[in-house]
């Protein structure tokens, strides 16, 4: 397999498993105002992805540093074009990442009810703007022949990349409540597990319609194949769900969602992104890649450290893996 | 302003920003970690407050560090694009290497040792910081390799098809000889700046002769840290300066605003005239110290402003190739100025509490509280020379700032963009500031002994030792 293959899959892993760990993240802080009903059990709630929430965001960073790596010219031409869409999520990641830490540093209702609302908007946003993303780029934008994007920002609104925006809105906020359900115990288990079965609806009506305009614009047999897969996933997740299976529930949730991203990414190769220009020029993995000798010297690390992280991070959740009560969560400040 | 000038300010603005945080979780992680393992070896319960007290302290800094640092991997691409595709081959690697080595050794077991206390056995959870410590200087020896390619670029070839710079030897580029000085130069920083912020709290709290078993020591172990690292922040600087006049002399020359090569040049603690140092009305100098910064001999030659910007025309075309001298010669001084300063109050402070004393007098309180700003500011202004020092380029005499910038964003974008970030930092900045100062005055723990360890019977229903 050509190096330049190898990196777009490694990419495509670290995005999957960005949106996997940080996707149950952003679920439960969407979730604070709905699940939390006082300051308990919101706290509750935060401490279920309190040692976690950072190291599920370095997917991100990695995933971002890797295609500067890797690809140059899609790190330049992606960031640089979705200028607005990344600030805004940069924001959001800034105020929601502070939340967590500073919330409970004091203990005037006011200034927690800031912070929620910081930790509410701050994971509404990248939610739906990451999906607006990736619908994007796999719909294809004006991109130039010097591979300068040439679009402006209303053409990043359009209804496929939207629904995008929807879809993985709502399948983080499933993902999420499986999550709590997973996580916590008492009265908030149960209340999460109603909550995951009634947006299960929205979510398998958006991610199946997403995924099917993906397909049928775009055809590819293991973009329907992996398509079809997550779909399966899905109504899996939504089963367990309702049966209160919460562990398979996950899993399936979980699969779902790496499935779906992986379905986008196959769709998109070999372009990185598409022009949607006449006289423009498409980014593949060949034109948008580094060089061969970078390639190598960057899949040697990865091939190295890559097991190291995923077994500590497995280590992370295994030994927080205790579900969690209102009971466990100390009165008073810290 | 245009689109160059914004970029140019959000980046210096997010930068010098992000740089106050990361030079205190560098240096205080380590220190936290030593007094974690002081507890854990001693038993000493004045050790495990001063661990909690600290950490605290520490991680409060250590958010804004992550938060901040979000920004700086993507602002590359951002405002960057034309940098980032010509730099992409060689300067993508340590990036990529430091969020996969470093970031989520940081991030994961941070989340271990904040969480972790009544869930890990001591030791295990001892190891926990010290691994979390290692990842921030890792994240630092890469982000400086990479910092250091734009300094002295090794290792590559030039594709004039393609229009970029590419990777020929990683070797190369990871021991290349600015990062190996420039790393052992930031890193003793970062324990000045920590060692500072022991020294200040500790001395806040002994003016008011607030627990004095954590604060005395406290202080003293800030001051010696701040005395070691100063040391090494000195020897490693003066290493720094020789292959920095070696590999860019404009640079050395712009911090002296020395114009005509001397022979040997003296150095000027400072000077009244204009601001670009051209024209001098009076100054205070030490005879030859420019030359052995520069050459290591007293009597060696240093090459001036003038000279340097015929040969750089006659080399890269012509142009101008002096950076802005005025921000080059304070930030320099300023720099070596507020670390010695540091290193003098902490001398002093040390000294007056030799023998089990503890002296009342107010001046020494005020200024060995006032020290906590001294090593950042000190750490901004070094980051402001090296950098301006550079222009007129990003890569030195491959590719110049001017040519780096997006293209395709527009300045409205830009200018949003950089108004938006600094507002936003702004108001962090307050909120932050106002938590060190409350978690700082609230003094260490009174009980932190744990009660006796419970059986696992009814582990599952003991409370978190920490939670948000």
């Amino acid at each position: 397999m050509e190096l330049t293959t190898v990196w777009f899959i490694l990419i495509a892993v670290l995005w999957c498993g960005y949106f996997l760990l940080e996707g149950f993240d952003f679920g439960v802080g969407m979730l604070l105002p709905v699940l939390g009903r006082d300051d308990r059990e919101r706290r509750l709630l935060i401490n279920t992805i309190g040692p976690v929430w950072d190291g599920n965001e370095v997917w991100l960073l990695v995933a971002g540093g890797a295609t500067f790596a890797a690809f140059p010219e899609w790190y330049a031409t992606l960031f640089s074009g979705f200028y607005l869409p990344l600030l805004l999520i940069l924001v959001a990641l800034i105020l929601r990442g502070l939340a967590f830490e500073y919330r409970g540093k004091s203990d005037s209702p006011q200034w927690k009810r800031y912070w929620d609302w910081a930790i509410i908007g701050g994971s509404i946003v990248p939610a739906v703007l990451w999906g607006v993303a990736f619908g994007n780029i796999v719909r294809g934008v004006p991109i130039s022949a010097e591979h300068e994007y040439v679009g402006g920002f209303f053409n990043l609104l359009n209804p496929y990349a939207l629904v995008g925006g929807l879809t993985t809105t709502s399948l983080f906020l499933l993902h999420g409540a499986v999550f709590l359900a997973l996580k916590t115990d008492g009265e908030i288990r149960a209340r999460a597990g109603a909550v995951a079965v009634r947006v299960a609806v929205p979510a398998v009506v958006l991610a199946a319609g997403f995924l099917l305009w993906t397909q049928l614009t775009h055809s590819d047999v293991w973009g329907w194949v992996l398509s079809g897969a997550a779909a399966a996933a899905l109504i899996a997740g939504v089963l367990a769900a309702r049966a209160r299976r919460e562990g398979w529930a996950f899993i399936c949730t979980g699969a779902t969602i790496v499935l779906a991203v992986a379905a986008l990414f196959v769709t998109l190769f070999p372009d990185v992104m598409p022009t949607t220009l006449a006289g423009g020029d498409s980014l593949t993995t060949t034109n948008a890649a580094s060089t061969p000798y970078t390639l190598k010297v960057m899949t040697w690390v990865a091939v190295c450290f890559t097991p190291i992280v995923l077994a500590y991070q497995a280590w992370t959740y295994w030994v927080f893996r205790r579900r969690l009560r209102v009971e466990h969560i100390p009165a008073g400040g810290h | 302003m245009d689109k160059l000038d914004l970029a140019r300010w959000q980046f210096a603005i997010t930068t010098v920003y992000h740089f106050i945080f990361v030079p205190i979780t560098i240096g205080l992680s380590a220190l936290v970690a030593g007094l974690q393992t002081a507890w854990v070896r001693t038993g000493k319960e004045q050790y495990l407050r001063a661990t909690k007290f600290w950490g605290k302290l520490f991680l409060i800094n250590f958010a804004m560090g992550v938060v901040t640092g979000i920004v700086q991997e993507f602002q590359f691409g951002m405002n960057w694009s034309a940098y980032s595709r010509f730099v992409g081959d060689i300067f993508g690697a340590p990036l990529a290497i430091e969020g996969l080595l470093a970031f989520f050794l940081e991030s994961t077991f941070l989340g271990l040792w904040i969480f972790g206390w009544d869930r890990l056995p001591k030791r295990v959870h001892l190891a926990t910081i010290w691994i979390a410590s290692i990842g921030t200087m890792l994240s630092a020896y890469f982000i400086l390799a990479a910092n250091s390619w734009m300094q002295h670029p090794v290792g590559y070839t030039m594709n004039a098809a393609r229009g970029r710079a590419e990777l020929t030897d990683i070797t190369a580029v990871l021991t290349n000889s600015t990062a190996l000085v420039t790393f052992p130069h930031t890193i003793a920083a970062c324990f000045l700046t920590a060692g500072a912020l022991l020294l200040a709290v500790s001395a806040w709290h002994l003016r008011r002769r607030n627990q004095i078993e954590v604060f005395r020591p406290g202080l003293k172990l800030g001051a010696w840290v701040v005395l070691i690292s100063g040391v090494a922040v000195l020897i490693t600087g003066d290493l720094q300066a020789r292959v920095m006049t070696e590999q860019q002399p404009m640079k050395m020359a712009a911090a002296e605003a020395l114009y005509d090569t001397s022979k040997p040049a003296s150095f000027s603690i400072f000077t009244i005239g204009s601001l670009d140092g051209r024209d001098e009305v009076y100054s205070v100098r030490i005879p030859s110290l420019l030359s052995f910064m520069a050459t290591a001999d007293p009597q060696g030659e240093v090459e001036g402003i003038n000279d340097l910007q015929q040969e750089y025309a006659a080399k890269y075309g012509s142009g101008d190739y002096v950076p802005y001298v005025p921000v080059t010669y304070w930030s320099f001084r300023l720099m070596i100025g507020f670390g010695v300063l540091t290193m003098a109050i902490a001398a002093l402070a040390l000294w007056s509490t030799r023998k089990g004393r503890l002296p009342g007098g107010r001046w020494l309180w005020i200024a060995a509280v006032s020290t906590v700003a001294m090593p950042l500011l000190a750490n901004s202004f070094g980051w402001i020379f090296t950098e301006v020092g550079r222009q007129p380029w990003t890569v030195f005499g491959m590719f110049k700032t001017a040519d780096s910038v997006s293209p395709s964003v527009a300045t409205s974008q830009a200018a949003f963009s950089v108004v938006l970030l600094t507002l936003l930092y702004g108001g962090l900045a307050v909120i932050e500031l106002m938590l060190m100062l409350r978690y700082a005055r609230a003094g260490a723990p009174e009980n932190v002994v744990p009660g006796e360890e419970d059986d696992a019977a009814d582990d599952s229903d003991r409370p978190l030792a920490f939670a948000y």
